[in-house]
């Protein structure tokens, strides 16, 4: 259990409060509904009211603009103890700082006065979006274009897998300014309103896990945006989306733990129920193998996963490394946790009855947005033989 | 309007923790404390009061010195500053020096409305707040179930349960109100207001500063005395019953039918 780790990890105490805080409403109020969302696949609009309500959304934003100015570590704590309940609700704040984080990095102060005190109140949501159909692990093949028009860009493309496309107020969206440059300089990033003429949803996606959070297509047909919605320099968007990454992976790892950490208690307590053979089988060496597994290596991902908050937040040169390396672990983790959850269950873990099925669904995503888990070990690995690479002369 | 809130640290009930210690006093480390279940709904019908009609709130509690720690959470929920008699003679403290010592706290301190929970979790004696009320001469409305204060006319009208229904009662302010669960849900503090409560003023006051002599309070002179407690004899084995809900009920049907219980 994760009850001993403020000590262990050393939170500080504003930490450990604020993350009492979140799991006590995870808990009381946002497990209870986990299952519903799941099975109407239908957006849960309450919880987004209720983690406004709770200023859960306001922390990744600065206290000048309402918001609580959270370090890293503490965004993913948020996001770890409502994953534990439901990962479709974690994700509310996740893709909220996620669409955010272009702005908080990159964005001038006229653009973060404008927009975050709506969004740090969780009045407006805000959508991240980068992936097209033609470019997901491979940015730099982005097809949709913002060519300049006076005092506007005119932008023009389909972005696919838009986690909260289809709900957000505004989206970040990356597009070739100059087809010309080198391939990681010709992206730029804007802001684009709900509302602006020629903007729209194509489609929504039918999916695997996460079933309640609603994945857009994204359609951009000759959208005018103002030259006041470019965020940072033109042909910086590479950067700016890789910048983000750094920030937002952790986020996806903490998720990934606070998963591993609701299956792992459901297996757990369902062994000390179940009774075979005469006694309940946690009793069983076999089943006890799985748990044990189950609890190391789900600590393992949340010490990565912490370190890696603290190395960025720190301002580590190699932040994209840690950031990469603690979603691939976690990830992992998330899966292998939720499948052996089912395992322990046996049939009863196959069913809808129980959470673990769900939980085991929604793994999966873990393991394939912000990033695939072979682009983490292409970055890790990259980052780890820069390092050993010998001098040139 | 000013509204006091009496509050008090309790072993958490949810911990099932609760013994006593071998001075047959409650064991305090036992168990990690809460505030009083009652008294946050209390403290929930003074936030939504102020809200309405303007003012402040301010935590009253008698405890030992570790309290600071539990009151900030009914900080975070919204009240403006906490007051903490505390002083190592009211240790083994009876309800009556209870009673004497918020009464003499409340002296101190301006208010237009006291209120309290109907009951703590720990003791259940359930008499404090009237004798809190019976000392200063206050008008005591006791289980509210609505509370409707019209500060400009100087009174307050209080729905109280009764076995039959409701009584309607009106009496002038300053008054103390005995609160209970009816009146309202206590919301859970937000990420802000635990952010604030660290901040927030929680004043200390011994017996001294009340001017009460330690002789006349606490447990040398109790007038009730704890002889004993015994846990609640042990249920049988549990059954868990799983599966949907149609399966479920026909399972603790049949498990009931059997036994000749329906």
């Amino acid at each position: 259990m994760t009850a001993s780790l403020a000590s262990a990890y050393r939170l500080t105490e504003e930490q450990a409060l604020l993350r009492e805080a979140v799991r006590t409403l995870a808990e009381e109020r946002i497990a209870p509904r986990a299952a519903e969302i799941d099975r109407s696949a239908e957006f849960p609009w309450d919880i987004k009211e209720l983690l406004a309500g709770q200023d859960i959304l306001a922390l990744p934003f600065p206290p000048a603009y309402g918001g609580l100015g959270a370090d890293l570590l503490t965004v993913c704590l948020a996001i770890e103890e409502i994953a534990r309940a439901c990962v479709t609700s974690s994700l509310i704040l996740a893709v909220q700082e996620l669409g955010a984080l272009p702005l908080l990095l990159a964005g001038s102060e006229a653009q973060q006065a404008r927009w975050f005190p709506d969004l740090a109140a969780g009045r407006t949501l805000i959508a991240f979006a980068l992936t097209e159909a033609g470019a997901g692990s491979d940015p730099a093949a982005t097809r949709t274009r913002a060519t300049r028009d006076g005092d506007d860009y005119v932008l023009e493309g389909t972005k696919r897998f838009i986690t909260h496309g289809s709900i957000a107020d505004l989206v970040t969206v990356f597009a070739v300014t100059d087809p010309e440059a080198p391939r990681h300089r010709n992206l730029s990033c804007f802001v684009v309103e709900k509302g602006m003429t020629g903007f729209g949803v194509g489609r929504l996606e039918h999916k695997m896990g996460i079933r309640g959070s609603p994945t857009a297509e994204l359609v951009f047909d000759r959208v005018r945006v103002p030259v006041a919605n470019r965020v940072g320099a033109e042909g910086e968007g590479f950067s700016i989306a890789m910048r983000t990454f750094e920030r937002s992976r952790p986020g996806i790892a903490a998720q990934a733990v606070g998963l591993a950490q609701g299956a792992l208690d459901v297996a757990a307590r369902y062994a000390t129920e179940r009774l075979q053979f005469g006694r309940p089988i946690g009793e069983l060496q076999m089943v006890q193998a799985l748990l044990a597994d189950m609890d190391a290596s789900t600590e393992a991902a949340r010490a990565l996963t912490y370190a890696a908050c603290a190395a960025v937040e720190a301002g580590a040169t190699d932040a994209g490394r840690w950031a990469a390396a603690a979603k691939l672990v976690a990830g992992d983790t998330a899966m292998r946790v939720t499948t052996d959850a089912v395992q322990v269950l046996g049939g009863y873990g196959y069913l809808e009855e129980f959470p673990v099925e769900r939980m085991m669904r929604d793994a999966k995503i873990t393991q394939l947005y912000e990033g695939t888990q072979q682009i983490q070990r292409l970055v890790v690995a990259r980052s780890l033989l820069r390092r050993f690479q010998p001098a040139r002369s | 309007m000013r509204i006091v809130v009496l509050v008090k640290p309790v072993p958490d009930p949810a911990a099932g923790a609760e013994r006593l210690d071998s001075n047959l006093r409650l064991d305090r480390a036992a168990a990690p404390a809460v505030v009083n279940g009652n008294d946050e709904y209390a403290l929930e019908a003074a936030l939504k009061l102020t809200e309405a009609h303007g003012g402040e709130v301010t935590l009253l509690s008698m405890a030992p010195a570790s309290a600071p720690e539990t009151l900030r959470k009914a900080l975070a929920m919204g009240a403006q500053r906490g007051v903490l008699v505390s002083d190592p003679a009211l240790a083994g403290s009876c309800t009556l020096s209870t009673t004497r010592v918020l009464a003499a706290a409340l002296r101190t301190l301006e208010f237009d409305l006291v209120l309290a929970g109907v009951d703590t979790s720990d003791g259940q004696a359930g008499v404090v707040a009237a004798g809190v009320a019976a000392l200063l001469g206050l008008p005591y409305l006791s289980y509210a179930a609505r509370i409707e204060p019209d500060p400009a006319a100087g009174r307050v009208r209080v729905r109280r349960i009764s076995p039959t229904g409701y009584d309607l009662l009106e009496a002038p302010l300053p008054a103390l109100v005995s609160c209970t669960q009816v009146l309202g849900e206590p919301r859970y503090p937000s990420l802000k207001g635990i952010m604030a409560a660290r901040s927030k003023e929680i004043a200390v006051r011994s017996l001294a500063d009340l001017g009460l002599d330690p002789a006349a309070v606490g447990g040398s002179v109790a007038t009730t005395r704890v002889l004993g407690a015994r846990p609640p004899a042990a249920r049988g084995a549990t059954r868990v019953v799983r599966g949907s809900p149609q399966e479920s009920a026909r399972e603790v049907v049949a498990f009931l039918a059997e036994r000749r219980l329906i």
